[in-house]
């Protein structure tokens, strides 16, 4: 077992030094590598700093706190929003530093040190996957699919609020171990036993394994929550075969969650039991055999990719229908073409490891099942084209993203096949070939989508719709920033480059390297326009108001509440009685039907245990990192105590008096009644307050 | 507003009210959900397992370390507790009165407590031969399955003790039957995963 | 865009194209050897036919969205129309076609051209052992009892047979334009076997991301004509470094090193390496000899 023992009060601060603190470092070792490490951990520490002060200034305390402890499923669902897209800024920071350290390093050893460079592909990659894509779609699947299929809430309320402070504490870890000793060097996948203590005795490996552990428990509650919702909690009338195709995608990814994320928990607990206390899975020594790792790993890994790009899908349904004006083309193919993917996800996972040596005729099976998920994803693009023809399209933000993506992503598909078959596999494994395979397919089925997902719902959630222009550069720079960053690293792989070089000694790859670093630029670029997207969008939000809910002539019962929508959602549960309930419905006369008068309505109160539970777990985990064992265990006891205290509380609902909900809907009625329908040539100038114009 | 009327069939809520039966309904169904992603993870530490019963690297082997005794008095005690949490529960939902619920969630206690005792007289024999975690790929992969379960039964205990404490609180309010039933279900999961590693760990263990 | 800023745009392309076919160069387009040809061939035949799939979603996507966009008014618009066999057939019919068709390739292809496959010999094979070290490859001649680091020779032509194993951490052996890659893990042997076809320097890498000098840890492949691999051998022959205790603990330090030849290997040194670390399970079932157990150390 390790011994490194702290100088400084080794039974307090376990096993730190003051080496651990980039600064120190950066003084003794002034290279501009470790200044970059010293300027993102003060750039970490001023952000808190500036954080803090100003929500003492605006005295918001109060506020974050009513948040950070709200049930609600839109504010969750905000707030996952909000945590994806911080870990989004830091993650394509890291990765154009990496390309300008490459563009950098042809025959030179760069800028970098190998270590750090080593670092920033670990975070990238972990913080992509865990807290930027998992969060991000969490969070729209929790703000939307409630609203979708006209629920009030998730099932479990509570469990919620604790899945997003695991996550939450998950992206701590992460910013703390830029402050605080270094990041694991292992890459995303941390493949023993290059992780194991013989070989990574530092801290780093245990910060991937604690920070990915808290994400992937949260993410099994989230799948619990989802789908319990939709099974159970789907409006009368909402079949199932009438559900949005959104739920239908979050469903699938629910269920993914449930099934694929415990493999991941199994293979980080065990490399956290060999390093910890010594045991011998994946050693190299006394019978220990990584080769379980590789195995539990991608039974996680490959479902997590469908996990990632199902909700997408749902998105692109949704938004190429929307922005078509027209019905959903094969509808049941679509889900049919979705449960398959599902399915088919768990049987192909050992193609990350057709080069591990197994006989050719498993890696021949394996190479053909992953084939075969070609064909559901095929149709369901087809499925796009066709919902278009016929329609009338509009090249709205959103949907700007959706013809991007079914361009892109079928490259991705091209190059996809190609590494499907093993002796390909043997040529591109673990070569740039991969690296631009898998950002080809998650850069347009997963960010796009969810860039797409946020354009076009955020009027809904925040009442305004965002600034048009910006959006449109934001959707350039990614879409340009995407081909110039990626295609020139399908040359470099094809070349024999291998991925997580820190130098490169052939200086036939530089132009290449040029193009990809500039593509990166091009890629921060598009982070910065959605940044000015939105402070544009937030000074302009008087002018933008699309308080009537409907910006966008929408379909699905989302949009049949006022944006916002009130805390209760819907303050008459709907009826449902087809498979495009609002756009029908308004169709028909009297849909906004004004009630006089409403019930009251039960929610469920703010818990602070959430809360206590997420941090708790995040402080357990950041003693077990620096074996600070104290505080892992009163940490550890702190989340026991909340979570039996939570069993204890009653009266955890409050209700919504009658005639506060009465107010409130009227106060939405006379706003729809005085407002004037909206055409669709109009809906992306100020005229548009969410009140759609129903054509004759 | 119709809603079809949902009575949920293992505990007795009363008829009337709407909301706690689709309660129950929505709470069972998501434990089940949480048990069933519980089971991947034992599915998975058993195929580990699989692949690393040969690795002993000279070290203790399975027929050197497993008792078959002792395992089937094991197994008794679990049977045994999974037919009084049985009774319990049915208790709690005929009588729902405290004495019976007591009377057999207490005997569940006792032969969980029995249970865990006895298994950590076995870990600690198996200490005694040198037959640590850290010997072998093989005794890893058991320290790793076999008191996994055991921390299940142990969380299952004190669950235990916190029901009996709620029931005295609140009487059998709508929660504390949820929770008492959802308890049951965690009982007899664990049940059916102590009977695949009494036949893969220990019956196997002695038959290669 | 101006006459001069056109040239300079066309100037950029045109040292990229050109140095892009130079970069080309190095791998897999540019095969040298019988596998490393026929995944090629693969490659571009599998390319042909996915072009099938992508060219109509490339050209469709484009052309309906803007043929239906909404203000074009000289467009049938049927907001209700949503299913139609036909197309429903044309959507899910070829491309379960093509992914049939590619299996058809796949499952003989995989095994034409699984590292394990044993090449039909032009000449006696060639038997190698591979060891991957920190930050280094070690290569075992069993046959000439010498051993070389971070450099392999072979006579052009003649199969190779290799057998790896790492002193350290997973890695994986890539030679771009020779052969494909496998894993070489601590305690296991796995296979790689190609032959080059005609006399040069080749790269060969470790590809599997492995600490601090990964980026370095590449080596020349020597394909040489038979006469002077004869020479090469008889040169390694006469050195008089020996493959020894201290030997290895130098080279199991974490560094990287320049080439280097041992004269003498002492007989099973890849063996108990492979003992040495663990395990000798050997994930290949097809490879008979190499029994499927687990050796305790």
């Amino acid at each position: 077992m390790q011994t490194a023992h702290s100088p400084i009060w080794p039974g307090v601060l376990g096993r730190f030094t003051w080496h651990d603190l980039p600064f120190v470092r950066a003084w003794e070792n002034p290279t501009a590598s470790e200044m970059i490490g010293a300027a993102a951990a003060s750039l970490v520490i001023i952000g808190f700093v500036v954080t803090v002060t100003l929500l003492t200034r605006h005295r918001a305390w109060g506020r974050l706190l009513e948040w950070v402890t709200s049930l609600d499923h839109k504010k969750i669902g905000i707030m996952y929003v909000v945590i994806a897209l911080v870990m989004l800024s830091r993650a394509l920071v890291e990765a154009v530093l990496m390309r300008m350290q490459q563009a950098a390093a042809v025959g030179d050893p760069g800028f970098l040190s190998s270590d750090h460079f080593s670092q920033l592909f670990s975070t990238h990659g972990s913080i992509m996957i865990f807290f930027m894509a998992m969060p991000f779609l969490t969070g729209v699947i929790n703000y939307v699919m409630p609203l979708q299929i006209g629920a009030r809430d998730m099932a479990f309320p509570w469990a919620n609020s604790v899945a997003l402070s695991l996550t939450g504490g998950g992206a701590i870890l992460m910013m703390v171990s830029l402050v605080i000793g270094k990041f694991s060097t292992g890459g995303w996948s941390g493949y023993p036993p290059y992780t194991g203590l013989a070989f990574s005795p530092d801290v780093g490996p245990d910060y991937w394994i604690w920070a990915v552990t808290l994400g992937s428990i949260g993410s099994t509650l989230s799948g619990i929550n989802i789908a319990c919702t939709i099974f159970k909690f789907r409006a009368p009338g909402m079949t199932y075969m009438r559900m949005p195709l959104f739920c239908w995608t979050s469903l699938c990814t629910s269920i993914l969650m449930i099934f694929a994320m415990p493999p991941l928990t199994v293979a980080t607990a065990l490399l956290a039991l060999d390093r910890y206390l010594g045991f011998h899975f994946f050693t190299n020594d006394l019978g220990g055999n990584m080769m379980n790792y590789a195995n539990l790993f991608w039974l996680f890994g490959h479902p997590e990719v469908y996990i990632l790009i199902l909700p997408a899908f749902g998105i692109y349904s949704e938004v190429v229908s929307t922005f078509s004006s027209k019905e959903l083309y094969g509808y049941v193919s679509l889900v049919l073409a979705t449960m398959a993917i599902a399915v088919l996800s768990f049987t192909v996972w050992l193609h990350h490891f057709f080069t591990m040596g197994q006989s050719a005729n498993i890696n021949a099976v394996f190479g053909i099942a992953t084939m075969t998920i070609g064909v559901p994803t095929g149709v369901k693009i087809y499925d796009w084209i066709w919902t278009m023809f016929r329609g009338e399209v509009r090249f709205t933000v959103p949907m700007l993203y959706s013809l991007a993506f079914m361009i892109t992503f079928v490259i991705g598909g091209f190059t996809g096949i190609i590494l499907a078959i093993p002796p390909l596999d043997y040529v591109f494994h673990n070569t740039l070939f991969l690296v631009a395979h898998f950002h080809n397919m998650l850069i347009p089925g997963l960010l796009y989508g969810l860039l797409a997902g946020y354009t076009y719902w955020f009027p809904k959630a925040f009442g305004f719709r965002l600034n048009e222009r910006w959006g449109r550069i934001a959707f350039g720079c990614w879409v340009a920033g995407f081909y110039l960053a990626f295609m020139p690293l399908y040359v470099l792989g094809a070349s024999g480059m291998a991925r997580r070089t820190h130098e490169i000694f052939q200086p036939d790859f530089r132009p290449w390297l040029y193009v990809a670093g500039f593509g990166a630029l091009v890629l921060l670029a598009a982070l910065a326009a959605l940044i000015v997207q939105l402070v544009v969008s937030i000074r302009e939000r008087d002018a933008n108001r699309v308080f009537a809910g409907d910006p966008w002539d929408g379909r699905g019962l989302e949009w049949s509440t006022s944006a916002p929508p009130p805390e209760y959602n819907f303050a008459v549960i709907p009826h449902v009685d087809g498979r495009d309930p609002f756009y029908d419905g308004k169709r028909k006369d009297g849909y906004y039907q004004r009630h006089v008068a409403y019930g009251a309505i039960e929610m469920p109160r703010n818990s602070i245990s959430g809360v206590v539970i997420g941090l708790g777990a995040t402080a357990a985990s950041f003693g077990l990192v620096w074996h600070m064992w104290w505080l892992a265990g009163l940490s550890m006891q702190l989340v026991l105590s909340a979570l039996i205290a939570r069993s204890f509380v009653r009266g955890s609902h409050r209700t919504i008096s009658a005639a506060e909900v009465t107010a409130t809907e009227h106060r939405w009625h006379a706003a729809l009644d005085a407002d004037r329908p909206t055409p669709r040539a109009c809906e992306l100038s100020q005229r548009n307050t969410g009140l759609a114009e129903i054509p004759a | 507003m119709t809603q079809p009327s949902l009575r949920h069939a293992g505990i007795n809520l009363g008829g009337t009210q709407e909301d706690p039966n689709a309660d129950a309904e929505s709470g069972i169904f998501g434990f089940w959900m949480f048990l069933m992603s519980d089971a991947v993870i034992f599915a998975l530490l058993f195929a580990i397992y699989g692949t690393a019963v040969a690795a002993t690297a000279g070290g203790p082997t399975p027929r050197s370390e497993f008792k078959l005794d002792s395992a089937l008095i094991e197994t008794l005690l679990l049977l045994t507790s999974s037919l009084t949490v049985g009774m319990g529960v049915l208790a709690m939902k005929y009588d729902a009165t405290r004495r019976p619920v007591f009377a057999w969630m207490g005997v569940t206690l006792a032969l969980g407590i029995a249970f865990l005792f006895m298994e950590w007289h076995d870990f600690s024999t198996m200490f005694s031969h040198g037959a640590y975690p850290t010997r072998s790929a093989f005794l890893s992969s058991f320290f790793a399955l076999v008191p996994l379960h055991g921390l299940h039964v142990l969380a299952g205990c004190i669950w235990m003790l916190v029901m009996g404490a709620q029931v005295l609180a609140y009487g059998f309010d709508t929660r504390v039957k949820i929770n008492i039933l959802r308890l049951s279900l965690f009982w007899h999961f664990l049940d059916v995963i102590w009977i695949a590693i009494l036949t893969v760990v220990y019956l196997q263990g002695h038959v290669s | 865009m101006s006459t001069r800023g056109t040239r300079l745009v066309a100037g950029v392309v045109a040292v990229l194209a050109l140095s892009g076919c130079g970069a080309l160069d190095h791998g897999i387009l540019n095969a040298q050897g019988p596998v490393a040809q026929h995944e090629r061939d693969l490659l571009l035949t599998v390319s042909g036919i996915l072009l099938f799939v992508w060219v109509p979603v490339v050209i469709l996507v484009p052309l309906i969205a803007w043929h239906y966009r909404r203000t074009n008014s000289a467009h049938a618009y049927r907001p209700k129309w949503d299913f139609s066999w036909p197309l429903e057939a044309l959507i899910w019919i070829p491309p379960a076609g093509i992914v049939i068709l590619l299996a058809f390739m796949l499952w003989p292809a995989t095994h034409k051209d699984d590292p394990y496959t044993r090449l039909a010999g032009r000449g006696a094979p060639v038997h190698v052992q591979a060891i991957a070290m920190d930050w280094k490859w070690v290569f075992i001649y069993p046959d000439e009892g010498i051993a070389t680091v971070n450099q392999l020779a072979v006579p052009t032509g003649r199969p190779v047979h290799m057998d790896l194993t790492s002193g350290t951490v997973m890695q994986s052996l890539l030679l771009p334009q020779l052969a494909g890659q496998i894993y070489a893990m601590a305690g296991m042997r796995t296979r790689l076997n190609f032959a080059a076809d005609r006399p040069g320097q080749f790269l060969g890498e470790n590809v599997q991301f492995n600490g601090d000098k990964f980026a370095h840890q590449k080596f020349t492949i020597n394909s040489m004509a038979p006469g002077a691999y004869a020479a090469w051998l008889a040169r390694a022959h006469k050195g008089d470094r020996m493959l020894d205790g201290a030997a290895w603990a130098r080279l199991s330090r974490k560094d990287t090193t320049g080439p280097q030849i041992f004269s003498a290997v002492p007989r099973g040194f890849f063996e108990r390496v492979v003992a040495a670390t663990g395990g000798a399970a050997h994930p290949h079932p097809n490879a008979k000899h190499q029994p499927a157990t687990r050796k305790a150390n």
